[in-house]
């Protein structure tokens, strides 16, 4: 089912009646059975958008649609969706089969049928021998799979996750986000994840809704807004390492860096933020730049080089090069960069200048 | 050699407390269990003539208001305790469920615990006065004709009445301080999982609020029936040193094990007298441990920490 979110805002009164907008007319559409991903800063308004859609918290403005019914005088209890807590929300008391049946024991199913339908969810998400344990006597991972198959065992419409992988150890997340992602696959349900980690969603989401400071700033396939970062905020957020930012300007149609044209543009002549990624640089014999290395980290195949920024005193940047290149800090480098990997912002805004 | 003089500091810390103790509580706790054995004990001459097994009990269950006691004793630990309990409890998670006014409410609810329990006794022995009483002027709505509740000759079951009433009123603030705390203790998520999960309320109530609240509760059961077993204070209030309505015969009496072991001190001046009041809180002491034990372990199989 598709979700449609409508000119949402969010303002929540602080204690000293002081007013704070979480989240900015926002317009979404998640489609119909795809994994997206509310991807952001802390604070940038993606849980507040979450609770919003599960219907704990109600906006101030705009319209929810699951469908084309409009859900957003509807209480969470009528809305048909899953969801799934930061830190689980485990009834610490009851067992694990106990927990999966409580949505449907609320449904009022009969129980022969309420005990196969919590024994095949927890069959899917793979804790299906674990029944008779309490939630505490699971591992993080454990838990979290619980949780989803509470929160799907009730056939929801709409599938809510809240940060799913941020309390669990780092190889426990990498194993789950590929789980998160078979159980949506496996049950096709349109399901929305937030988290804070670019990384995670990017490598498990079918689409991806980048915010900040409440409002949307871009949206699309995870590659696709990695090689197309619409404005400075959406470069900045993606990738590991960080995109390199420089200052440079615009002279007739070229972009200089440090006095070199390094591309073209259609921008007018004007001050601008230069964004390179880090694989955008290439050791090249004609490159245009002479650079000096600083200090050299190889990681498997890859190389990355800390750089002596030429532009600014006491800065460096990074780049990433194939680490059959053998280079030793104080080395200094012929590099050129790839127009690809190149990205130019206005000053101000922030925009992308094509 | 460094531990031994830490431990030699916390010994010394503690001085002050064990000697009071001592003095307060564990003297008078063994000189209680060495006169309760003790044959014709004389408060005045200090003489005791041997020792008795079982002589000072006998006299004490065989004292004419001994079954008065025990009666009245167990209908105010076993009505008063669920009910307050029971009570405290929805009066809490209503308190917990507002938002407006609820400082206000939570102080309402505690004063009477910082309030002075004769004081509120006498308070409630005029509010269930047969002819200016709050309480017949209610009954009085419903066309009911006035009651003597603790009166001139009022009968045993209505000033037992009034006395349930006034010890579940009296007992519910320091329970509703205990569970409002622990109600704020537990995650709001789980309210927000049971939401989404189209919980009916009672359900919430049953299934989420109570077994995440009963250590809290489980400790203000077993703290309110020992509190029960000891209840005297209240039936002074009430009724004053007589311990029952003006007017009535002592098998009508309200008095309370408690009340028997003060019964038998003010007569200590009588040979024995003393060794019966040791004897009687010794009962005392003894049903409310056995009491307590087989509460804590049926707790123990049923709270969830």
């Amino acid at each position: 089912m598709e979700i449609r979110l409508e000119n949402i805002t969010k303002i929540f009164v602080q204690k000293d009646k002081s007013e704070v907008v979480a989240v900015k007319s926002l317009d979404i559409t998640i489609p119909t059975g795809k994994l997206v991903g509310l991807l952001g800063p802390s604070g940038c308004g993606k849980s507040t958008t979450l609770y919003m859609i599960a219907g704990l918290l109600k906006p101030n403005g705009g319209r929810i649609f699951f469908g084309e019914e409009d859900v957003t005088d509807t209480a969470p209890e009528d809305r048909g969706i899953g969801l799934v807590f930061q830190n689980y929300a485990l009834y610490p008391h009851m067992t694990v089969r106990q927990n999966i049946m409580f949505p449907l024991e609320n449904i009022k199913v009969p129980k022969p049928e309420a005990l196969v339908r919590a024994q095949e969810m927890a069959n899917l998400v793979g804790i299906g021998e674990l029944m008779d344990r309490k939630p505490k006597e699971l591992s993080g991972g454990q838990q979290q799979r619980v949780a989803i198959a509470r929160a799907l065992v009730k056939k929801p419409r709409v599938l809510l996750l809240d940060e799913p992988l941020s309390n669990l150890d780092a190889r426990l997340r990498l194993q789950t986000r590929e789980e998160i992602k078979r159980i949506q696959r496996e049950t096709g349900i349109t399901t929305i994840f937030v988290t804070h980690d670019q990384e995670e969603a990017m490598s498990i989401s079918d689409e991806i809704v980048l915010m900040d400071f409440g409002e949307k700033r871009q949206v699309g396939i995870p590659q696709y807004v990695y090689d197309y970062p619409e404005n400075l905020f959406s470069a900045k957020f993606l990738g590991t390492p960080p995109i390199n930012i420089f200052e440079g300007e615009i002279k007739t149609k070229k972009v200089i860096l440090d006095g070199k044209a390094i591309g073209i543009t259609k921008g007018t002549n004007q001050k601008i933020v230069i964004g390179i990624r880090p694989e955008g640089f290439v050791l090249d014999e004609k490159g245009t730049f002479e650079l000096v290395v600083d200090m050299v980290e190889t990681i498997s195949r890859d190389t990355s080089l800390i750089i002596i920024d030429p532009t600014r005193e006491n800065e460096t940047f990074r780049a990433i090069v194939d680490s059959k290149h053998r280079i030793k800090p104080g080395d200094v480098l012929k590099v050129s960069i790839k127009t690809d990997k190149l990205f130019v912002f206005n000053f101000e805004t922030g925009e992308l200048i094509k | 050699m460094l531990e031994k003089q830490s431990n030699l500091k916390a010994w010394l810390y503690l001085l002050p407390a064990m000697a009071l103790l001592l003095v307060f509580t564990f003297y008078p706790l063994f000189n209680a269990f060495y006169l309760a054995f003790l044959r014709n004990y004389s408060y005045l001459n200090r003489t005791a003539e041997g020792y008795t097994l079982f002589g000072n009990f006998i006299d004490v269950v065989q004292d004419v208001n001994f079954k008065t006691a025990m009666k009245n004793t167990s209908i105010i630990v076993f009505v008063s305790v669920p009910i307050s309990v029971m009570v405290a409890l929805f009066i809490s998670v209503a308190l917990n469920s507002i938002k407006k006014l609820q400082g206000m409410f939570q102080t309402i609810f505690f004063l009477p615990y910082v309030t002075n329990a004769i004081a509120i006794g006498m308070a409630f022995a005029f509010i269930f006065h047969q002819d200016y009483g709050l309480f017949n002027m209610f009954l009085g709505i419903f066309g009911i004709d006035p009651v003597n509740w603790v009166g001139l000759g009022a009968s045993w079951s209505t000033a037992m009445f009034a006395l349930l009433v006034y010890t579940v009123w009296g007992g519910l603030a320091f329970k509703i301080m205990v569970f409002l705390a622990g109600l704020q203790n537990i995650d709001k998520q789980y309210y927000d999982a049971a939401r989404v999960d189209s919980t009916p309320k009672w359900r919430v109530f049953s299934r989420i609020t109570v077994p995440l609240l009963s250590p809290m509760i489980a400790y203000i059961t077993i703290t309110s029936f020992i509190g029960a077993f000891k209840a005297y204070r209240t039936i002074i209030g009430m009724f004053g040193p007589t311990l029952r309505p003006p007017g009535t015969l002592s098998k009508d009496s309200l008095i309370t094990i408690v009340g028997l072991v003060y019964d038998s001190l003010s007569q200590a001046d009588a040979v024995g007298k003393i060794s019966q009041a040791a004897a009687a809180s010794i009962i005392l002491f003894l049903i409310t441990l056995s009491f307590t034990g087989v509460q804590m372990m049926i707790s123990k199989k049923r709270i969830h920490y």
